[in-house]
């Protein structure tokens, strides 16, 4: 008992210090780094001054009085890395009771204390894009959270003002979901494409009818699901898209021309690179694995120069995780385009800070290192595409949120004191059953 | 020009198309590599020529003079033995989502009969695409409850199983583990310890029996099971354990050494908190993959990184594995993380040649870049754990490989596609 109420003592003091250190923006001077600005060329020996979490000065020589310094000489400074796909720091990922549920958002569900966001961090992720899962043709709302660890309130880890997202999915797992788990369509392809199109028709009459409202004095039932989808269809809300196959890709394109709506990153897309042209012209965006394939029979036919085919293409394209482990060095899945393929180093982590920032509407406040942007910023040891670099500090908003230096074994915030030591996971399994895409459906197989 | 030239001239010219276009096969002969920097592992960086005649490395000198031989250029480039990932499932697996296309997971808790050289496919797409990173050799196992059944090395070039063997096969125990199998895994800890002591049980009562086969002389008739593990109940074969908590180490280490078993243990992603306890048994150790979470949620961040290298230092011979199959090719690249977090790139390199070569009893063939070994090794333009590095040759018991896989190909095929948006008439 003694032991237990003691335990207890030190985890409200540690949660008593996190909620102090959870202030949202800071002021920070970063010394003498090389920075790697990503859209201004790379500059040696520059410093960067962050006050009140924007970036409000690049240069040399900088100096500010009461404030916190880094000593980044000898390291390379880059803009905080963006993640387009991933679903940790959420509890909850797939509303898997209906082929279309635009209802639902995972943004009622944050999780501040998920340790796999720590861990990112260590990764020198700084913004994740937290999505609904790929059980349903259109699934739910996601979120852009910002990773604020030791910031115990969820509305705090939303990045606010960040455009509203969707997300959709093709192919095999809405056709398992529901076609085989439940004998109800979608069963193929051909019934995914008709998902879209019911529910953008109904969407379309729903609008009509508030339209009309005045003259007839009558609104339309209330339905949360057809707003999510007018609003779609006003372009107020970008569509990501869970995908594989080059001709569902196509689909897809198709149905939006129909109805207008041009906003649309493609996720996973392993066979974009078989319809680059094709998406370039539509002004579609590609957010993919660096190499992952074989998993299932649609991603049987990938390659691993899937990102410099796309790019090479001009399709806007990003490196995302989808993925508790690989979040923690999306690095070094970039770096992986300068094997399979011939990316420069700045086209290469544009993959994962700029792009990225673009696909999901906030490259006005972040994925560069300019002034007036966010101080989101991530310090390295070593070339950050080299395999001997290593994340030193991760900075979200001029507020150091990984320091390498001070970064103790256990750092949960959600201590239970009634649990000594937390449960261990075997491994190679830990990861790679019903921890992506299809959490929360009965599986365990590996899914994405 | 008439008529019959041209047409002479447009058949020639299709049938130079057609060579173009067909498949490239692997080749073998003699071919010296000429003035590369050799890391041979065992004896230092060494600038100068190799001569591999057919399967061998036949010479390591400067200046190698060879008639009729094919030379090949290295200036400015470096030469490495094939990486051998230590433990995967290459050949055994192809759409991890297709039960159908899986052959490590036999049905039944003890099938030590089950030969993973067996169901290896010679003509799976797995294969190119990991050699051309350099992997030339791989130990794919099967996996199950209890024993699983033979894991084997193999190379990665042939046409059938036993072309691509590699002399090595050994049992696979699957420790009864006191571990979540994963964060769906909602068992209480009791019902975890009860299934951990269910399991032991078992494999002390199969054990017994084992033991007792090995004793008997004479014709012991029709019994797959008890003769698959005889030689490792004799101590004359190893076993390899798979075993990753603290708690299960010790146990498995008590047991292997109550038992007389020579043991590799494989996994050991909690070897770091108990490496002193196997160094001191001389127990090597697979670890794996490094590219993982860590395996408490109290962990550090960097635990799996490091891990590795904490064994090495601590005295462990270490080896590194992927667990995969599709993505063998990351070998290299897990190998680095080990280095760049505590290991050390000579360490971290021995880990994937030499060590698995002495682990798996075949250093007089593989693991290193030495006159008489077989010819498995590569030629690069830098660091082999840099991405941004290229491999231009790879050979396997001298096969020269071509460079190119599936993903090659499509990348090939794809990257200025012909016709782009044009519509057919």
């Amino acid at each position: 008992m003694q032991q237990r109420s003691r335990l207890y003592l030190i985890a409200s003091i540690i949660a008593l210090t996190l909620q102090v250190f959870g202030q949202s923006t800071g002021d920070i001077l970063i010394k003498n780094g090389t920075v790697i600005t990503i859209e201004d060329g790379i500059k040696e020996q520059t410093d960067i001054l962050i006050r009140n979490g924007k970036i409000s000065q690049i240069g040399e020589g900088l100096s500010a009085s009461n404030i916190t310094e880094i000593d980044a000489e000898g390291m390379y400074v880059m803009p905080g890395i963006v993640d387009a796909h991933s679903h940790i720091g959420i509890d909850a990922v797939n509303e898997a009771t209906n082929p279309v549920t635009a209802e639902v958002w995972v943004g009622d569900a944050i999780n501040p204390f998920d340790v796999g966001l720590y861990r990112a961090l260590a990764g020198g992720v700084t913004i994740s894009h937290a999505m609904h899962g790929s059980a349903n043709a259109i699934g739910g709302q996601c979120e852009t959270i910002k990773h604020r660890w030791g910031d115990l309130d969820p509305e705090n880890w939303r990045m606010k003002d960040a455009p509203r997202t969707i997300k959709f999915a093709l192919g095999e797992n809405p056709m398992r979901v529901h076609g085989e788990g439940k004998n109800v369509a979608p069963r193929t392809r051909m019934g995914i494409e008709q998902e879209f199109r019911r529910s953008f028709a109904a969407a379309k009459e729903y609008k009509a009818k508030k339209a009309k409202a005045g003259t007839t004095g009558q609104m339309p039932e209330y339905s949360l699901r057809l707003e999510t989808l007018a609003d779609i269809l006003d372009g107020k809300i970008i569509i990501h898209c869970h995908s594989y196959r080059a001709d569902e890709i196509l689909m897809l394109m198709n149905v939006l021309e129909d109805y207008g709506v041009d906003k649309i990153c493609f996720q996973h897309v392993n066979e974009g690179f078989k319809v680059a042209p094709e998406l370039a012209e539509f002004g579609a965006y590609a957010s993919v694995f660096s190499d992952w394939w074989a998993y299932k029979f649609e991603v049987y036919y990938s390659t691993a120069y899937n990102a410099t085919i796309l790019t090479r293409n001009n399709v806007i394209t990003s490196i995302n995780s989808d993925s508790r482990e690989l979040i923690r060095h999306l690095y070094h899945e970039a770096a992986k385009t300068q094997r399979y393929g011939d990316l420069t180093d700045n086209e290469a982590l544009k993959l994962i800070t700029i792009n990225p920032a673009i696909q999901l509407g906030i490259d006005d406040r972040v994925g560069s290192i300019k002034v007036g942007k966010d101080g989101d910023i991530v310090i390295f040891k070593g070339h950050p595409l080299s395999i001997y670099g290593t994340p030193q500090y991760t900075i979200v908003d001029g507020v150091v949120r990984f320091d390498i230096n001070e970064d103790p074994d256990d750092i949960r915030v959600d201590v239970d004191p009634t649990v000594e030591i937390p449960a261990f996971y075997e491994q190679s399994v830990y990861d790679h059953e019903a921890e992506g895409c299809m959490q929360g459906v009965s599986t365990h197989s590996h899914q994405h | 020009m008439n008529y019959k030239l041209h047409i002479i001239i447009a058949l020639l010219l299709s049938s130079i198309a057609l060579v173009g276009q067909q498949v490239q096969k692997s080749t073998l002969g003699s071919v010296v590599l000429k003035n590369a920097e050799i890391y041979t592992i065992t004896n230092g960086v060494i600038t100068g020529d190799i001569h591999i005649d057919n399967n061998d490395i036949k010479a390591i000198g400067r200046d190698l003079q060879v008639q009729d031989a094919t030379e090949i250029d290295c200036t400015g480039k470096r030469i490495y033995p094939g990486f051998v990932d230590s433990g995967c499932k290459i050949g055994l697996a192809e759409i991890s989502s297709i039960s159908l296309t899986k052959d490590f997971n036999e049905i039944g808790t003890f099938t030590p009969h089950m030969r993973a050289l067996t169901a290896v496919n010679p003509s799976s797409v797995h294969i190119p695409i990991t050699r051309v990173n350099g992997v030339t050799s791989a130990l794919t196992y099967p996996e199950g409850s209890l024993f699983a059944g033979k894991a084997a090395l193999i190379h990665l070039q042939g046409y059938t199983p036993d072309q691509m063997s590699g002399g090595f096969e050994a049992g696979v125990l699957k420790w009864p583990a006191s571990g979540r199998r994963g964060r769906w895994d909602r068992r209480s800890d009791e019902d975890i310890e009860k299934d951990k002591k269910k399991a032991l049980t078992k494999l002390n009562g199969f054990w017994k029996n084992v033991k007792v086969y090995s004793e008997l002389d004479g014709d012991k008739g029709y019994n797959p099971q008890m003769e698959a593990l005889e030689s490792v109940a004799n101590g004359d074969e190893p076993l390899l354990i798979e075993v990753n908590k603290k708690e299960d180490i010790l146990a498995a280490l008590a047991w292997v050494n109550e038992e007389g078993v020579k043991a590799i243990f494989t996994g050991v992603s909690e070897g770091w908190r108990v490496a002193d306890s196997l160094a001191k048994y001389d127990i090597p150790a697979i670890v794996g993959p490094i590219l993982q979470n860590p395996s408490r949620a109290s962990d550090s961040y960097d635990a799996p990184y490091k891990n590795a290298g904490l064994l090495q230092q601590a005295g462990v011979l270490v080896a590194i594995r992927t667990t995969e199959s599709e993505n063998v090719r990351n070998l290299p690249f897990n190998a680095g993380f080990a280095a760049n977090y505590g290991m050390g790139v000579e360490e971290a390199l021995k880990a994937i040649t030499i060590n698995p070569a002495k682990i798996f009893g075949v250093d007089d063939k593989v693991g290193s870049i030495e006159e008489g070994k077989s010819a498995n090794l590569f030629v690069c333009d830098g660091d082999p754990f840099e991405m941004k590095t290229r491999i231009s040759h790879v050979f396997i018991n001298g096969w020269n490989i071509p460079i190119e896989s599936r993903q090659t190909l499509l990348y090939d095929e794809y990257l200025n596609r012909d016709p782009g948006l044009e519509l057919k008439d």
